[in-house]
């Protein structure tokens, strides 16, 4: 047991420490959502250049060879300072895809032009009736040709305008069952393939996308016919860990920001950090906000763990605990900053927001929760009956 | 980053957990899985048998009959007496009393003291709180004035934990009436067969007599007993908080009642299924039982802190805070997976020696007085909405 961080961990912090309080603050981000695309490509060449986004990539294809502990530190800082570029979806899921799965020639094709930051991919998987449940699966492939003809739909891709898309699909089985689902790479401007684009509540991108015949040959398969699943849950996982360290570091920015709002606000000739209704509600936050600090570490270390059934109690917790601790603090924040916490001018709702936007991705609490109780151990006693 | 056990943990977790199997008297055991608190002979006898494996106070630097043990060891030895139904030795001597003098202490005091705590010879007790100062310690009233060669002590204490077996009491006695607050405070370690002390029992909630009220009328105390220096009791008494944190978040306790939980929802009904597997009362376990997850975590942190002597933070309150409110969770919970056999009330002292269990069945005995007593959890040891001013304070500087 351990908690330190290596040399090399922290001087990877340090560095994207550095890039991110010198190129990422408020305003520079609010400009950034301004744009027609809602993400910058310079600061994406930025994060390569620092070899960020090699953090999940071996280092025979160019990257760090780095995993979920490194990943959770730059996570951290994302979360502080609201960065709207894909990371997860590109350097966490669909690289962990790509590197987990791949054949030999797509992970040479593709993971050193994702590291390079040349190419951004992302997964393509939930449907508008799978809700959260990452086994309903409806699109259809269908051999032709030697290769496979896709149909069907994807809902609330995150950053659809990557250049390529994770794409599933079913080649048999039921809608819900484990087997039958496989995986292919689709270039974005695939012919048949169409993109609804949205911004989310966070101020990013994302978009429904509809399979209308759309070719791929066999190449662009990712992984065993029909055996997908596997591992696009387990890359889910690495993006449910990542997803509850970007919210620890929100949760942390927001918790510093009342801090200080608490010692600098005056009402009735005092600060109104000295009320102890107000104190004890900043006590409580941090209490949320360290418990899901642990539970970070929990999820990042588990999420690379052998036993499934493990791995997934240890994510689930962390989602739980997560989202719990995202929706109190985020809304204490708010209230504690009274009216102005209700303004855009404020960074503080804009962290308000991402938390809940977190709270809707990758599994909400009941979701996780059920799982859990479905996956729990039973006591001693009555294994033993 | 590692969140896991070396595999010499894990085998020093396997030697207590053996140890534990093998020399707990299985009265002891079936008490604690009748939800009954030990009695005196469990605690002296159970005492006696770490005693001779050097186990009493294991966090002890050897020099004074310790082990040395890490933090980490101390976690895992207390976390297996939790899982085997072991009372863990009282904390007054091993934790709070026997440091203070080992850091405080003149040699001929450890001499007398250290000893006898290690062979169960003196049972000690905790005199600090009275009617008029618990929160708010420091405003104690209870009177040590200088006569010669001894202090002439006058006061009450209150809530005293099992003070009716205690050989010994450490108090927090004011000295100096004029000072202000902390300032005039002393430490005095007070034989309990000194005439003019008396023990009254307050019966609380469960019908259990665990606290008592302890009276001081003219209590003649030799000043050898004095710890340290006259007026600096308050130093001294701080640092016995800060030793009593360590193993604040009850981890392993917790752990053992979630089993019990378990075991009781799962043999439990509703509609004809175990509990267990309804729903909603599955949705109410998974939550506390992922609280607690959380919760060992950063009770992990803090010990890796602790081990690498890293100065603690606000995470010492929280433990506190969360390891109450988690325990006190499960105690709910085991109530509610009774239904209606909550109802049945018995207090624990008349269960103790009674040949048959009342109306109902036998795992919901206890429940209803365990679920009472657990309320003091969250009030004792610096009440939580003390936490939550220390953690504020930490934050916020008022």
């Amino acid at each position: 047991m351990d908690f330190t961080l290596s040399d090399e961990q922290r001087a990877l912090q340090d560095s994207v420490q550095r890039y991110v309080s010198r190129q990422y603050a408020f305003e520079s981000r609010r400009a950034i959502e301004r744009t027609a695309a809602g993400w910058s490509p310079q600061v994406w060449q930025d994060l390569a250049d620092l070899g960020v986004l090699g953090i999940n990539v071996p280092q025979e294809h160019g990257g760090l060879g780095y995993g979920p502990i490194e990943t959770l530190l730059v996570m951290n800082l994302f979360g502080s300072c609201l960065l709207l570029e894909p990371y997860a979806a590109s350097a966490v899921v669909a690289t962990a895809v790509l590197r987990d799965s791949a054949s030999t020639h797509l992970q040479a094709s593709w993971l050193p032009r994702l590291v390079r930051g040349e190419a951004v991919a992302t997964l393509a998987h939930f449907e508008p009736t799978s809700r959260f449940d990452a086994r309903q699966v409806r699109s259809r492939a269908t051999l032709a040709n030697g290769g496979y003809v896709l149909q069907g739909q994807k809902a609330l891709v995150e950053h659809a305008a990557a250049d390529i898309l994770l794409v599933s699909a079913r080649i048999a089985g039921a809608d819900d069952a484990q087997e039958g689902v496989s995986l292919f790479v689709v270039p974005r401007d695939a012919p048949g393939l169409s993109l609804r684009s949205c911004r989310t509540l966070d101020g990013r991108s994302a978009a429904d996308i509809a399979l209308e015949s759309v070719e791929v040959p066999a190449s662009a398969r990712v992984g065993m016919d029909g055996g997908a699943l596997a591992v696009i849950e387990r890359s889910l996982g690495f993006g449910t860990a990542a997803l509850c360290a970007e919210a620890v570091g929100a949760m942390q920015a927001l918790v510093d920001a009342t801090v200080a709002h608490l010692k600098t606000r005056q009402q009735f000739g005092r600060p109104i950090g000295s009320f102890q209704a107000l104190a004890h509600r900043a006590a409580d936050m941090l209490l949320e906000l360290e418990q899901a600090r642990s539970m970070s570490f929990l999820a990042a270390v588990r999420s690379m763990g052998a036993d499934d059934r493990e791995r997934q109690r240890a994510l689930s917790a962390a989602k739980v605990i997560t989202n719990r601790a995202a929706r109190f603090i985020g809304q204490q924040a708010v209230q504690l900053h009274g009216g102005m916490g209700m303004t855009d001018e404020l960074q503080v709702g804009h962290w308000f927001k991402r938390l809940a936007a977190i709270e809707m991705t990758l599994g909400d609490t009941d979701t996780h929760l059920q799982r859990f109780a479905a996956l729990g151990t039973f006591p001693a006693s009555v294994r033993a009956t | 980053m590692d969140l896991d056990f070396s595999a010499a943990e894990d085998r020093f977790r396997e030697d207590v957990r053996g140890f534990v199997q093998a020399r707990l008297p299985p009265a002891v055991r079936a008490r604690a899985s009748r939800g009954l608190s030990p009695t005196r002979d469990d605690y002296l006898s159970w005492h006696r048998t770490l005693q001779e494996r050097g186990w009493v106070a294991p966090g002890w630097p050897a020099k004074f009959g310790g082990c040395d043990w890490s933090p980490v060891q101390l976690h895992i030895f207390e976390e297996e007496m939790a899982r085997g139904d072991a009372p863990l030795p009282l904390p007054f001597g091993t934790k709070m009393v026997g440091p203070v003098i080992m850091e405080f202490g003149t040699p001929a005091q450890q001499g007398l003291f250290l000893p006898r705590i290690l062979s169960g010879e003196h049972w000690w007790c905790q005199g600090y709180s009275e009617p008029g100062a618990g929160s708010d310690l420091a405003s104690l009233k209870t009177r040590a004035v200088r006569e010669g060669d001894h202090y002439v002590v006058d006061g009450q204490k209150t809530w005293t934990t099992l003070a009716q077996y205690a050989d010994w009491i450490f108090c927090l006695v004011r000295t100096d009436p004029q000072a202000k607050a902390q300032r005039g405070i002393s430490f005095l370690l007070i034989d309990m067969r000194t005439p003019g002390v008396s023990v009254r029992p307050i019966i609380t909630l469960d019908g259990a007599h665990e606290v008592n009220e302890v009276w001081f009328e003219n209590v003649r105390v030799p000043v050898g007993n004095l710890i340290g220096t006259e007026n600096q009791g308050w130093t001294y008494a701080k640092f016995l908080l800060a030793h009593e944190r360590s193993s604040f978040g009850g981890v392993g306790r917790a752990k053992r009642e979630l089993e019990r939980l378990k075991g009781v929802a799962y043999s439990e009904r509703r509609h004809g299924r175990p509990l267990l597997e309804d729903a909603l009362f599955a949705a109410k376990v998974a939550q506390v039982e992922i609280d607690l997850m959380a919760l060992e975590i950063t009770n992990l942190r803090v010990l890796d802190a602790a081990r690498a002597q890293r100065a603690l933070g606000p995470e010492v309150s929280i433990l506190k805070v969360q390891g109450s409110v988690i325990q006190q969770r499960i105690s709910e919970l085991l109530l509610e997976a009774v239904g209606p056999y909550g109802l049945p009330f018995v207090p624990e002292r008349e269960r103790h020696g009674a040949t048959a269990e009342g109306i109902g069945p036998p795992h919901a005995a206890g429940l209803a007085a365990r679920y009472c007593n657990e309320r003091k959890l969250s009030i004792f040891s610096g009440s939580n909405e003390i936490q939550r001013n220390i953690i504020a304070r930490m934050m916020l500087g008022f």
